[in-house]
């Protein structure tokens, strides 16, 4: 059933069961002793969305519209509903994501259960920040209407809980208005992590979206290169690009990684020769989403699949722990064409295991090679333990549980949250 | 070209009849929509609601579609809701247990009023209001099963089929008043009526692809729609077998 593989296709995990909600109103499936788990567009890299020999509730049929308000930008719709449903609906009547991730294929609840974060993060928080409510169906039937102010408790342990704190069947948000769908990006080029550093103080205090792409494969004197890009929402214009989306598929899975220290340098060197300072005007689709245009793209990985590494280093040691794993990286020839880099601004999250954190966050694929990529990742977690860090559950498919106690340091009190009916992989991995 | 029309929907709370109202929503059509289980009549509604243009019609009432009696007072609220009616779709059904019908003569009854009795009653006074304005289209949503009685699935299938039959009749009656009569056919939906079937493979259709289908074959005036349409071929086969033949195999 590789339909119930995640997103990096590591693990392939096949439940007992599969129900599919359509009901809001309906009362949670037993599952018969079963542990069970909400599965929406299986975005997530790692295990947090799979459960083995357990039961997946596929939300998919919960996509429902509950009420939008244009005046205030209020949002309020059934968990199953993707990004990119919101999208389609809002972004023609002036309003966008308040807080988007890399794609719009995910689900409202699984946003809500990664407590998921942004270019803005630093100007804008976490998904959480704009959740002005949710309500959680509980395996003993309550319903638990949650805001920041009700039910506070069950409200900070779902956000970000993985799941694991019950059924999410709806939820309010706020959006943020816009003039239109374009954004007015500027990219630069920066030659080694001491002008990121500057450019990026500067460009956070100008510019709500930031993100930096790096280089990974550059070594010597061109380690730590990148292109840096910043955006905000482009005002009223005149004339506006046309844009129309092409899509593109990943028809097959290859028998190997396409992706390979070879191909990655040539990639790598060409991207960023040429890459140019400049200023235009893109829509969001592009600039946001730009792997959504091809669907299936994790598929390049190869039937291996790839894991992906995603850590934070708060403000005290960043800069010294990002240039070792940079280095680490770098001499290991593995690697991808995705290495992001990005800093958390100040504002604290609102989930007990809420990933973003004030730092830096660096964020990087890589295929699947079995012992020599395991060996990497340990290299790696010492950096980041040593530094004060954390992993992204929601990307994670191996880090150690004791890392996972160490940098979540709530998860004591996380723990009388969770559902006893719901479990999933990570948690088990976690726990044992 | 269905368009800005008003339609009364019959069953909307069905997953099929769901993805068409958001079809026609979404083409500008008026909705009003009769559906049995109140809370999830509100939710299909308002999320209707949020997908309507600022001057489109959204409305509803929850009903007990097997109440005959009760029916021309739907017919009217909806009218007095809508203005007039243009498309009137029958979309209501459940799918009895075989083997519990074979045991229980009351559920093959209940089956059979629901499935046949009740869409024939709606199609009746449907027919009777569009006739007298000689205009509309009346769309029901029959079944594969109704083509041919199948020892696992025979009470639904002459239900079903028991419509099919129907429909002919009155397709056949109101071609001469300008009104359009549809007959739809699914074969295997992935909808909650099917939760109980193992659903993969290339025969399961989803009801968004269903709807799909279903609007296009109201534009076209089309008077049988098999959706996907491959189901036209595979029931052509099926029908062609034999009864001596048919009534030998485990189907």
């Amino acid at each position: 059933m590789s339909e119930w593989a995640s997103w990096g296709r590591v693990h392939q995990a096949a439940p007992a069961r599969v129900i599919s909600l359509v009901d809001r109103a309906a009362a949670l499936p037993d599952g018969a002793g079963r542990s069970l788990l909400a599965y929406g567009r299986g975005r997530s890299y790692g295990d947090v969305c799979l459960n083995r020999d357990g039961v997946i509730l596929h939300t998919r049929g919960l996509d429902r519209w509950i009420r939008f308000d244009r005046q205030s930008g209020v949002l309020s719709c059934e968990a199953g509903v993707t990004l990119r449903e919101i999208l389609q609906l809002v972004v023609p009547q002036g309003w966008f994501l308040s807080v988007t991730p890399g794609t719009r294929e995910v689900t409202v609840g699984g946003a809500i259960a990664n407590d998921v974060h942004g270019k803005n993060h630093h100007a804008a928080g976490t998904f959480a920040h704009h959740l002005r409510g949710f309500e959680l169906l509980r395996s003993d039937g309550a319903r638990l209407d949650c805001t920041p102010a009700r039910h506070p408790d069950w409200f900070a342990a779902t956000v970000g809980g993985l799941g694991l704190t019950g059924l999410v069947t709806r939820a309010e948000l706020q959006l943020a208005p816009v003039a239109n769908a374009y954004l007015d990006v500027q990219t630069l080029r920066f030659h080694d992590l001491d002008e990121f550093w500057e450019l990026n103080a500067e460009a956070e205090r100008l510019w709500p979206y930031t993100v930096a792409w790096l280089d990974c494969a550059a070594r010597g004197a061109s380690q730590g290169r990148g292109v840096f890009s910043c955006a905000r929402h482009a005002p009223s214009q005149p004339d506006l690009p046309l844009f129309r989306e092409r899509r593109r598929t990943m028809p097959f899975t290859p028998p190997f990684s396409l992706v390979n220290p070879l191909s990655l340098r040539a990639f790598n060197g060409l991207y960023w020769h040429k890459a140019r300072t400049r200023r235009a005007l893109s829509h969001y689709v592009p600039y946001f989403y730009p792997l959504d245009a091809i669907a299936h793209w994790n598929r390049l990985y190869g039937r291996a699949g790839f894991y992906q590494y995603q850590c934070v280093v708060p403000p005290s040691t960043m800069r010294e722990a990002i240039a070792e794993l940079l280095a680490r990286i770098a001499a290991s020839g593995q690697g991808s064409f995705l290495a992001v880099l990005k800093t958390f601004g100040s504002k604290p999250s609102l989930g007990l295991l809420s990933f973003a954190r004030t730092g830096a966050t660096l964020a990087l694929d890589f295929p699947n090679r079995g012992a020599v990529t395991q060996h990497l990742f340990q290299d790696l977690d010492v950096i980041v333990r040593s530094a004060g860090g954390a992993l992204y559950p929601a990307k994670d498919a191996r880090m150690p549980p004791d890392l996972f106690r160490q940098a979540y340091p709530r998860l004591q009190d996380f723990t009388s949250f969770v559902d006893p009916a719901f479990g999933s992989d990570f948690w088990r991995r976690m726990c044992a | 070209m269905i368009t800005g029309q008003r339609v009364l929907i019959f069953g909307v709370n069905s997953a099929i009849a769901q993805a068409v109202a958001r079809l026609l929503v979404q083409r500008g059509c008026h909705v009003y929509g009769v559906g049995r289980n109140a809370e999830k009549l509100r939710a299909v509604l308002e999320d209707l609601r949020v997908r309507a243009g600022p001057d489109q019609r959204v409305g509803g009432c929850q009903a007990d579609l097997d109440d005959i009696a009760a029916q021309p007072g739907w017919f009217d609220q909806a009218e007095s809701f809508l203005g007039v009616i243009d498309v009137v779709l029958i979309a209501h059904g459940v799918l009895p247990d075989q083997l519990v019908c074979q045991g229980d003569l009351a559920t093959t009854m209940a089956a059979l009023h629901s499935n046949a009795l009740s869409a024939v009653a709606l199609a009746e006074e449907a027919a009777h209001r569009l006739q007298a304005r000689g205009a509309g289209t009346i769309v029901a949503i029959g079944s594969v099963a109704g083509d041919r009685g199948r020892q696992s699935n025979y009470v639904y299938g002459a239900a079903k089929g028991m419509l099919a039959l129907y429909l002919q009749g009155l397709r056949n009656r109101l071609a001469h008043h300008g009104v359009h009569v549809l007959t739809v056919k699914p074969g295997f939906v992935d909808t909650p009526m099917t939760a109980g079937f193992e659903r993969k493979g290339w025969l399961w259709a989803r009801p968004e692809q269903v709807a799909r289908g279903i609007v296009r074959a109201m534009d076209k005036r089309r008077d049988v729609a098999y959706l996907p349409a491959f189901w036209f071929w595979i029931m052509l086969v099926i029908r062609s077998i034999p009864e001596r033949l048919f009534k030998r195999l485990r189907m």
